[in-house]
């Protein structure tokens, strides 16, 4: 049997000195009527050759990010990743070692991680990072569920351009505790800041805006920061790209008070939707009401600089129903790989990825919008992404473009945005490519 | 000491170089300078070699599998097989992206759909999502179907959600976050769930009751059925956290014997890494009268075509991921199941509770063990209460020195009905060799407590670092590098 080591052999001397005869002698204590009699209905097992050939056929069977020509985004980026950090996170030492709470024997995942949490707070501006959440939109849940216990209110204004994908899961995060949630109205690519304003009320515990927002567009922060110190400052919780914030104001700068996000475009491919990880930093005050693990540097007995988990009393092995989340865990490893990415591309590199991603979305735009046909759906400055309304049904154009390898972008249709292309562009892509997507784009027109 | 990357910052020094742009657009063009970032993002400036260099390092200062014996009971710290590890670096699954049409995703969606069916043939339940990606995610998610199922019925008198005392931490924590309140009741003598308390503690406003089996002792919950009964006689539901399911493979299908729900840790049971923290994944088995209540979507055949499933949209309680779970975790899973097929699935679990047996027999005679008159499945909680009362040596003591002895420690003081708790589990994929060595650790530990005590309360000496002051950390909180 692979992966098990003991003989059969061995196994017998073993129950031999347990003192029984045979296995089911050890299963007295589990009434007769409870075992499973047959075998379960699977394959018999595969050898590793065997497995191999499925395994690779399987994924045969499916037309990967490489094989085409992609423009998806949606929260989820195609963004080039150098070799190195998959090399650091397969090591065994870092994929299969646990939950760091024998801090003496696991100093190098402590470490990783309390650098990892530097790294967010430099980005985003923030005063202290914990050391991840499960992804972009459980994050941003839990902000919601911070920002209820920090102030003792029980209603979220949130923008109507924040990922469409969060919705659902921050509905399920907050409903139970009795949180209502109000989004906004949108206004040329943007969030209706006036109607987001006329939302907040006194019993408002926070507003959530995203920047870039879901259509892309850049949203002006500082609006809704003076928007928030009008309405009795609910705290204001900044959704962001990480990678945007290599040129973008960070959240810091104005004001906000949590920033979460998405952080799967840092080193981590798109995985089909998962793994992914979430990114979440707060300022000091509200350190105590944050969700997840968080790592603090210290020292051991001899006085030598250590690592340990921190603020442990906020979580649930600790605190059980007086937790601030039922979170036990973070997505290390993906954190790990962000923190190897954010080490390779270092200052300059995380700009050039930032400013190719902009450069390249705003030569395909241009281009784009010259066709007949397409026009951008807002005249609002954005940054790696943007919305095009189409005449003809986006659905049409998808179709008509995988048979030449093109993925053009997202059908925002079942989001509620009729005749809407949603086009994601990174540093992997040539002009070539962005040619061949307009080309594709106007034969599709022309019929 | 290992220095931090920003120690080794070296202002102009590149690890990654992109192609020159191609297009021919400037920053100041495309953006308003009042969205700009002032000033330059603080990030390292470090060679490849400095960052390859800096992580191996790290990597040095971790105890990992395939070092050593990590018996870390509830953990389930079993090999994580290579084979695994390579197939899912494959573009055909790493380079998917969540939003491709269906019919360009047909092999992921094959697997996704037999991963489903295998999950609920092992377990004996009807269908299994495989959204949550996480053991507290998945007893979120079973919460909120416990609810969805209430709501349906108009069953808004129930408030509570019953557990034993010997929950893990993450079952009361998710109970508060779906909005129930927690009602905990306190075990028997024999570790076991006190009937009579439970009886004292079910009404009509009981929404459901969580269960651990085998429970945090590593014990058979024998009376299932009673219990069964009790919770199903004021429609309650009866949620198994799963985190033990290691021991059942083949033996018991928690479906066929009372349980309504139940979340898998493939982390654990089906051998993906723990990856120092996650991602792991936690899928949720269902009986058939809740599938309408499962997060969508389902992933659905029809002929011979995969196909994302919505079809219980207006009945699902919603999401808990944006998109399909934990996708390249899942896929690691299907692989293991895969090639174990079904005997192997069952000798996984006979031979985890072979090790733990053993190891529990040997132990015995050195450290305290509570309820040693009972066969464990796949783990066992052994104490240092002796220890403790005769040499005024702590289990925390203890545990630092059995990593001077080159093992990960087990899980201590949980549960908490335990006092000293010394909770081990060995997994199946240990060879007797390993446990004998790990009962020869134990047995210099327990004689060591008695002719050197300052040696076990000094512990560890032989660690990358000394004994961690963790207070220290909270009182003088330092979460980022300042530099």
């Amino acid at each position: 049997m692979p992966f098990i080591s003991n003989t059969d052999k061995e196994r017998q001397e073993m129950l031999q000195a347990i003192g029984v005869k045979n296995f089911h002698d050890l299963l007295v204590n589990i009434p007769e009527e409870f075992l499973y009699k047959e075998l379960c209905c699977l394959e018999p097992g595969y050898s590793e050759l065997e497995i191999t050939r499925k395994i690779k056929s399987l994924a045969a069977r499916n037309l990967s990010l490489e094989q085409v020509n992609s423009f998806l985004g949606g929260g989820i980026y195609d963004h080039f990743i150098p070799a190195a950090v998959d090399h650091i996170i397969q090591r065994p030492e870092f994929h299969s070692a646990y939950t760091p709470y024998q801090a003496e024997v696991s100093q190098g995942t402590l470490q990783y991680i309390y650098e990892y949490q530097t790294m967010i707070c430099d980005l985003t501006g923030m005063e202290i990072s914990n050391a991840g959440m499960y992804d972009g939109a459980s994050a941003t849940a839990e902000a919601i569920l911070m920002a209820a216990r920090k102030t003792g209110k029980y209603r979220a204004v949130l923008s109507g351009l924040i990922n469409p994908c969060y919705r659902d899961v921050i509905r399920s995060y907050t409903e139970g505790i009795g949180i209502e949630l109000v989004y906004s109205s949108a206004r040329d690519g943007v969030t209706d800041y006036i109607n987001l304003r006329d939302l907040c009320n006194s019993s408002t515990a926070c507003v959530v805006v995203q920047s870039p927002n879901f259509l892309g567009y850049i949203e002006d922060m500082e609006k809704v920061r003076d928007t928030v110190r009008e309405k009795g400052s609910p705290l204001f919780i900044a959704v962001v790209d990480p990678i945007s914030l290599a040129i973008l104001k960070p959240p810091g700068t104005y004001a906000a008070d949590i920033a979460v996000g998405e952080g799967q475009a840092l080193g981590n491919f798109p995985n089909y939707g998962g793994p992914l990880f979430g990114f979440l930093a707060t300022r000091m005050e509200l350190a105590r009401t944050m969700p997840g693990r968080i790592v603090g540097a210290t020292v051991d007995v001899e006085g030598k600089r250590a690592y340990a988990l921190t603020l442990q009393a906020r979580e649930q092995h600790i605190r059980r129903e007086k937790a601030t989340s039922n979170i036990c865990s973070n997505q290390a490893l993906c954190n790990l790989a962000a923190t190897v990415y954010l080490s390779l591309l270092g200052k300059r590199g995380l700009q050039e990825v930032a400013r190719q991603c902009l450069s390249k979305a705003h030569y395909l735009a241009g281009r784009i919008t010259q066709l007949k046909g397409f026009q951008m759906v807002a005249t609002a400055p954005f940054f790696k992404e943007f919305a095009i309304s189409t005449t003809i049904s986006p659905g049409i154009i998808i179709k008509k473009l995988k048979e030449r390898k093109i993925f053009p972008g997202i059908d925002l249709e079942r989001f509620g945005f009729n005749r809407t292309l949603l086009i994601a562009v990174t540093e992997k892509k040539r002009k070539t490519d962005l040619d061949e997507l307009v080309s594709a784009l106007q034969e599709v027109q022309n019929g | 000491m290992a220095r931090t990357i920003f120690e080794k910052h070296s202002p102009g020094r590149r690890g990654f170089t992109l192609p020159e742009n191609d297009v021919d657009y400037r920053l100041d063009d495309c953006l308003p300078q009042k969205y700009l970032r002032e000033e330059d993002v603080h990030l390292p400036e470090v060679s490849e070699l400095d960052v390859m260099r800096h992580f191996i390092e790290l990597s040095h200062r971790n105890h990992f599998i395939e070092k050593g014996f990590y018996p870390l009971g509830s953990c389930t710290m079993k090999y994580n097989p290579k084979i695994n590890e390579t197939l899912v670096r494959n573009p055909g699954f790493n380079f998917l992206h969540p939003h491709q049409d269906e019919d360009t995703v047909q092999g992921a969606l094959e697997l996704l759909y037999e991963l489903q069916r295998d999950l609920a043939e092992i377990s004996g339940f009807a269908q299994v999502t495989l959204q949550p990606v996480a053991g507290a995610q998945g007893e979120f998610t079973g919460l909120k179907i416990i609810r969805a199922y209430h709501e349906s019925k108009g069953n808004h008198h129930k408030t509570r959600i019953i557990l034993p005392d010997s929950a893990h931490g993450t079952n009361p924590a998710s109970v508060v976050l779906t909005g129930y309140d927690v009602v905990e009741i306190k075990s028997n003598a024999r570790g076991m769930v006190d009937i009579e308390a439970l009886k004292k503690a079910v009404d009509e406003n009981t929404a459901g009751f969580m269960l651990t089996n085998p429970n945090t002792l590593g014990i058979f919950e024998t009376q299932i059925r009673e219990i069964a009964e009790i919770i199903h006689r004021v429609d309650g539901l009866i949620y198994m956290d799963g985190a033990n399911f290691n021991a059942l493979l083949g033996i018991v299908r928690p479906g066929e014997i009372g349980f309504d729900i139940m979340h898998y840790n493939l982390h654990k049971t089906f051998s993906t890494p723990h990856g120092g923290g996650g991602p792991g994944s936690g899928p949720i088995g269902v009986r058939n009268d809740l599938v309408p209540f499962l997060p969508t979507p389902l992933i659905g055949k029809k002929g011979n075509q995969y196909f994302l499933d919505y079809g219980h949209q207006k009945t699902s309680f919603g999401n808990v991921h944006s998109f399909y779970g934990n996708f390249l975790v899942n896929v690691r899973a299907y692989i293991y199941i895969k090639m174990l097929g079904a005997p192997g699935m069952r000798r996984i679990s006979e031979n985890a509770v072979i090790n733990a047996n053993y190891l529990m027999k040997k132990l015995a005679d050195l450290f305290y063990i509570p309820h040693q008159d009972i066969f464990c499945m796949h783990e066992f909680v052994a104490s240092g209460k002796w220890q403790k009362e005769k040499f005024g040596i702590r289990t925390l003591d203890i545990a630092k020195r059995i990593l001077d002895k080159g093992h990960h420690a087990p899980t201590i003081y949980f549960p908490l009905i335990v006092p000293e708790a010394l909770m081990i589990e060995p997994t199946e994929t240990e060879s007797k060799e390993t446990l004998d060595d790990f009962i020869n650790s134990m047995r210099e530990i327990a004689a060591e407590c008695e002719s050197n005590p300052d040696i076990v309360k000094q512990a560890p000496l032989h660690t990358p670092v000394r004994r961690v002051d963790d207070t220290r950390a909270v009182r003088e909180l330092d979460v980022k590098f300042t530099w």
